[in-house]
C-alpha cells in the first residue's frame, strides 16, 4: 500500500476493484464500513457482488478478466469531463500525452461493450472518484492474477496520477496484500530477481555487496519462478527441491502438473507443521513449530514491520523454521558455519539492517511498540506511513499506456462459462490450519460451486445438487449453491478445500512481466451429476 | 481543543475540551464504577452507575454523558450517590444467579468490581428466576441472557464497530433481551462471528466456550497468522497449550478488533495432527527419524544433486506465512550455499 490502514479514513470517495475486503482484509472491510457510515462514497467493481457491495454507493459488475478497459474508460471520461488534476500532472508525472493517446480509444460506449457495465454507470463512478479528495484506490488479487495482471496494476496507478490522488493521506494506490507475511517474504529477497530490499541480482554494485557479506561468488543470472520451477522440475533440469511451508499442491494452479512435477524430483525435502498435500510426496519432511512457537517479525500490507513473540515452546520436536535452515546450511559441503551462526532472530534481522537500506534502521528494540512502516533507512529514521510525499522514489510518476488484453482462455462451445476463484471469510487459503479448527469448518464444512440461476435453471441444477465442473486441465465435483453473486456466466469456487481442488481447473498461463497464474478467468462447463 | 480545568473530589484536572467527566476522571486517575460506557462506544448513560454530583447542578448526573467544562466542581461519591449506586448493583444481582464461581467470566467480570467498589447487602431485592434459554448455536461463543445486565454494549459494538447491527436489545421491560436480527439461532442471523461482542460483554452473558475449561494463565502479545492486515493480538495460554486469544487496543491497525480467524482460529496450533518428529520416506511411507539423520541426509543429497548437475536443478521456494528472518536466511540459503537464484514464494496466489 502507498498509504496506511489508518489513514484510510480519511478519504472522501474509495474505487475498490478485485478486492474482496470484507471476506479477505476484514479490518480494512471495517474502515471501509466505518467510513460509508461517516459519508464517504465507495465504488465497488467486482464480477462478483460480494459482501462490500452492499455498503457500495455503486456497483459495478464488469465481465472477468475487462479491468482495464472498465479502468481506462473511467480515465477517458475524467478527460472528458476535465476532472482531472492539472497541477499534479504537470508537475510530478510524464508520459502524459501518449497515455491520453490510448485512452482516447476508450469511449463509454466501447467500454460498455466489453465489460457489460452501463454507460451512466461509468459517468457516475468516473464523477465520484475524480471529484472527491483525496479518494483512495484499493484492489487486490481480483486484479493481479491475470495474465495482464501488472497492466491492470499499470491502469490502477494511471487513474490514481489523473486524479493526484498520490502522496497524500486518505489517497494512493493500495494493492491489498493476501497471505500475512508476502509483503515482507518479498522485502527480504524471497524473489527470483531480487536480493533484499529489490536490489537487482542483476545489479553489479548490489552483488558486490552481497558477495562481501556473505563471503561467497553469487549469481547475476534471474532465477525460476515458482510455476517456471514445476515445468523444469517435469522437464528433468530441476532435480531437487527446498520447499519452506508452501502447500503448492492446492494453492497453485494446474494441480495434477504440480503434483507430476514434485513426484519427478530427485529429491524433495518439505518443512511444514502438518503432513499437508504437498508434504506427502517429500522424501524427508521437517517438523516446523507454529507462529506461536516462535519470534520473528511479519511485514504487513501497509510495510508495518511487527514483532512476533513466542508464546509456547516447540510442539513435539519441531524447530522454528530459521534454525532448521541454519542447521541444513551448516552441513553443506563447503560452508563456513560461521555464516550461520544466530542465537536469536534479532541477530538475523541485524544482518537484514545492514543490507537493505528500506530495513536499515529496523532494530527489535524499536519494534517494541507499534512497529515501523518502511522505508526506514536508519535508527532515528521514524518510518514512512505515506509514500510519494512530494516526489516519487523515480523523481516523476509515469503514465504507463495500457490497452485491454483478453485473457488467456475464453469462454467456446466445449467450455461456456468462466470460473473465477477465491477465499471466504471462515478459511484460509489450503485450509491447512482452518479446516483444523472445529469451529470454523463447521462454519463452511465444504466447497460450494456458486452459479447464477439462469445458468443453474438452464443445466437442471438445483440448490445443492452435486454437479462437476470440468476444463481443458482437470474435473471435480461438488454441491451448488444458486445465488444472484454470480452473473449469469460465471462461476465462483475456493481453493480450501482438498476434496474439491478448484486448482485442478485453474488455468498456469502467466502475466509475462509479474510472472502470475491467471487464477481469476478459466473456461469451464459445469454439468449435473447423476446422484 | 484547548484544555479545561476542573476539581475532581478536590483534586485539580486539566481536562481537553470535549471529554466526558468519566473520561477525564479515569485519566487522572479518580475511580467512577461504571457498566455500559467503553472507551470504544459512543456514550450510552444506560447503568446510570457513574452518576455525580455537581456543585450549583441540581441533582445527580450521568459523568459518561456529561462533557467538561471550565471550573466545574464535581464530587464522584457522596451518601446519597453511594446509596444510589448500591441500590443499582442490588437490583442488577437480584436478576442475575450470582453463582460467581462457576461463571466463566469470573474474575475478570466488571460487575464483580463494581459490586466490590460498592459494597451491595444481599437480599434487599427479589427479581423473576431467570430463566432464558441459551443461544449456543454459534460454533465458538455462548449467550446465556441469564446473567446479562442489558448494558447494551454488545449491540453498540456490533453496530459501532463493526458496522453490522447483528444485535438488538428486543422486546420491553423484564422481557427485555439481547436478541439476533429476527429473534432467530445467532449462528443464522448475518452474525459474522468476529466476536467482537463477546470481548466487549462486561459480564459472563456472552462468553467463548473455550473458557468453560478454565481461565488462561498467561498472555504474549503477538501478531496475527492469517491475512495481510497484520492484526495485534494476545495468545492466551495454559501450560503449553494456546485456549484463546484477544485483540491487542494498543495496536494501531486494529486498535483490538479481530476477525473470526483471528480470534478464534487457533486450534490448530495443538492439533493432534502436528508433526512432531522429522519423517524420511522409506519405500512409499514415512518413518520417523532424529533430526541428526534427516538433517544429513538433506544436506547429503542436496549436496550431491549440485556436484552432480550444478547449482541450478535445485530449487527453493520459500513461505508468505514465514517470517522474515526466515525468508531472508532461506533465499540466502538458495544463493549463497546452493549457488543460483531459484528462489520465490507463492506471492502472486
Ligand atoms: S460476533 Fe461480531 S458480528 Fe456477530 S453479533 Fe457479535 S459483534 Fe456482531
Ligand atoms: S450480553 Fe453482555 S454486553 Fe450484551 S447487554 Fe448483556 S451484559 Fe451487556
Ligand atoms: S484478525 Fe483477521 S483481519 Fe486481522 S490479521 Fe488476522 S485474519 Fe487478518
Amino acid at each position: 500500500m502507498t498509504n496506511s490502514i489508518g489513514d484510510l479514513a480519511e478519504a472522501e470517495a474509495f474505487l475498490v476493484i478485485g478486492s474482496n475486503t470484507t471476506e479477505q482484509h476484514p479490518i480494512i472491510g471495517l474502515e471501509l464500513r466505518g467510513a460509508v457510515r461517516r459519508g464517504a462514497r465507495l465504488i465497488l467493481a467486482d464480477p462478483r457482488r460480494i459482501d462490500l457491495a452492499r455498503y457500495a454507493t455503486l456497483y459495478l459488475r464488469h465481465r472477468p478478466g475487462t479491468d482495464i478497459a472498465l479502468l481506462n474508460g473511467l480515465a477517458h471520461i475524467i478527460l472528458k469531463e476535465g476532472l482531472e488534476d492539472r497541477e499534479f500532472i504537470s508537475q510530478r508525472t510524464e508520459g502524459f500525452e501518449a497515455w491520453r493517446e490510448v485512452v482516447e480509444g476508450y469511449t463509454p460506449e466501447r467500454v460498455r461493450e466489453i465489460t457489460g457495465v452501463e454507460v451512466d454507470d461509468l459517468y457516475a463512478a468516473a464523477r465520484i472518484y475524480a471529484t472527491s479528495k483525496p479518494a483512495a484506490l484499493l484492489y487486490a488479487m481480483g486484479i493481479t492474477q491475470h495474465t495482464s495482471g501488472h497492466q491492470n496494476v499499470l491502469a490502477c496507478a494511471n487513474l490514481a496520477l489523473l486524479t493526484g490522488n498520490l502522496g497524500l493521506p486518505g489517497g494512493g494506490v493500495n494493492p491489498l496484500r493476501g497471505q500475512n507475511n508476502v509483503q515482507g517474504a518479498c522485502d527480504v529477497g524471497a524473489l527470483y530477481n531480487v536480493f533484499p530490499g529489490y536490489q537487482g541480482v542483476m545489479d553489479e554494485e548490489a552483488r558486490g555487496k552481497f558477495e562481501e557479506a556473505w563471503g561467497v561468488r553469487l549469481s547475476g543470472q534471474p532465477g525460476l519462478t515458482v510455476v517456471e520451477m514445476f515445468n523444469a522440475a517435469h522437464e528433468g533440469k530441476v532435480r531437487g527441491m527446498y520447499i519452506m511451508g508452501e502447500n503448492v499442491v492446492l494453492s497453485d494452479p494446474h494441480s495434477r502438473h504440480v503434483q507430476e512435477a514434485l513426484e519427478a524430483l530427485d529429491f524433495l525435502v518439505v518443512q511444514e507443521i502438518f503432513l499437508s498435500e504437498t508434504a506427502e510426496l517429500a522424501d524427508v519432511v521437517l517438523p516446523a513449530s507454529s507462529f506461536a512457537e516462535k519470534e520473528g517479525t511479519f511485514t504487513n500490507t501497509e510495510r508495518r514491520v511487527q514483532r512476533l513473540r513466542q508464546a509456547i515452546p516447540p510442539v513435539g520436536e519441531s524447530k522454528a523454521d530459521w534454525e532448521i535452515i541454519c542447521e541444513v546450511a551448516k552441513r553443506m559441503e563447503g560452508v563456513d558455519p560461521v555464516q550461520w551462526e544466530y542465537n536469536h532472530p534479532s541477530e538475523i534481522m541485524e544482518e537484514i539492517a545492514r543490507l537493505t537500506p528500506i530495513y536499515g534502521g529496523i532494530s527489535y528494540q524499536r519494534l517494541e511498540d507499534g512497529g515501523l512502516q518502511w522505508p526506514c533507512p536508519d535508527g532515528d529514521h521514524p518510518g514512512t506511513p505515506i509514500l510519494h510525499v512530494g516526489r516519487f522514489t523515480r523523481g516523476l510518476g509515469h503514465f504507463s499506456p495500457v490497452e485491454q488484453i483478453p485473457p488467456d482462455e475464453e469462454p467456446d462451445e466445449e467450455y461456456p462459462l468462466i470460473l473465477t476463484t477465491g477465499r471466504v471469510l471462515e478459511h484460509w487459503h489450503t485450509g491447512t490450519m482452518t479446516r483444523r479448527v472445529p469451529g470454523l469448518e463447521w462454519l463452511v464444512p465444504e466447497e460450494r460451486i456458486r452459479m447464477n440461476p439462469f445458468d443453474a435453471a438452464k443445466r437442471g441444477i438445483e440448490d445443492g445438487d452435486w454437479a462437476r465442473i470440468t476444463s481443458r486441465r482437470g474435473e471435480v465435483e461438488a454441491r451448488v449453491e444458486i445465488t444472484e453473486e454470480c452473473a449469469p456466466g460465471v462461476v465462483f469456487m475456493t481453493f480450501h478445500f482438498a476434496e474439491a481442488a478448484a486448482n485442478l481447473l485453474t488455468n498456469p498461463a502467466l502475466d509475462p512481466v509479474a510472472k502470475i497464474p491467471e487464477l481469476k478467468v478459466c473456461a469451464v462447463q459445469v454439468e449435473r451429476c447423476k446422484d | 481543543m484547548g484544555e479545561i480545568t476542573l476539581k475532581i473530589d478536590g483534586k485539580t484536572v486539566e481536562a481537553e475540551e470535549g471529554l466526558t467527566l468519566l473520561q477525564a476522571a479515569g485519566s487522572a486517575g479518580i475511580y467512577i464504577p461504571a457498566l455500559c460506557a467503553d472507551g470504544d462506544l459512543e456514550p450510552y448513560g444506560g447503568c446510570r452507575l457513574c452518576i455525580v454530583e455537581v456543585e450549583g447542578w441540581a441533582g445527580l448526573h450521568a459523568s459518561c454523558t456529561t462533557k467538561v467544562s471550565e471550573g466545574m466542581v464535581v464530587r464522584t461519591t457522596s451518601s446519597l450517590i453511594d446509596s444510589v449506586r448500591r441500590t443499582l448493583v442490588e437490583l442488577l444481582m437480584a436478576n442475575g444467579h450470582g453463582d460467581c464461581l462457576t461463571c466463566p467470566a469470573n474474575q475478570r467480570c466488571e460487575l464483580q468490581k463494581v459490586a466490590a467498589y460498592v459494597m451491595p447487602q444481599e437480599g434487599r431485592f427479589r427479581g423473576v428466576e431467570p430463566a432464558h434459554p441459551w443461544d449456543e448455536s454459534n460454533p465458538f461463543f455462548t449467550l446465556d441472557m441469564n446473567r446479562c445486565i442489558l448494558c447494551g454494549k454488545c449491540v453498540r459494538t456490533c453496530d459501532e464497530i463493526q458496522f453490522l447491527h447483528a444485535l438488538d436489545l428486543a422486546y420491553r421491560g423484564y422481557e427485555t433481551k439481547v436478541s439476533p436480527d429476527f429473534d432467530q439461532p445467532w449462528v443464522e442471523s448475518i452474525c459474522e462471528n468476529c466476536g467482537q461482542c463477546e470481548a466487549k460483554c462486561p459480564v459472563g452473558a456472552i462468553y467463548e466456550r473455550a473458557r468453560l475449561e478454565g481461565a488462561p494463565s498467561a498472555e504474549t502479545r503477538t501478531i496475527c497468522a492469517y491475512c495481510g492486515v497484520g492484526c495485534g493480538l494476545y495468545l492466551l495460554t495454559r501450560g503449553e497449550r494456546v485456549v484463546g486469544v484477544r485483540g491487542d487496543p494498543e495496536n494501531p491497525v486494529n486498535e483490538g478488533r479481530l476477525c473470526v480467524k483471528g480470534r478464534f482460529g487457533y486450534d490448530f496450533i495443538n492439533h493432534p495432527e502436528r508433526l512432531t518428529s522429522p519423517l524420511i520416506k522409506e519405500g512409499s511411507r514415512f518413518v520417523e527419524s532424529t533430526w541428526e539423520e534427516a538433517l544429513d541426509l538433506v544436506a547429503r543429497r542436496l549436496s550431491e544433486i549440485k556436484k552432480e548437475h550444478g547449482p541450478e536443478a535445485i530449487a527453493v521456494l520459500a513461505s508468505a506465512k514465514a517470517t522474515n528472518e526466515e525468508n531472508y536466511l532461506i533465499q540466502k540459503f538458495a544463493r549463497a550455499v546452493i549457488g543460483c537464484n531459484n528462489i520465490d514464494h507463492c506471492a502472486r496466489l
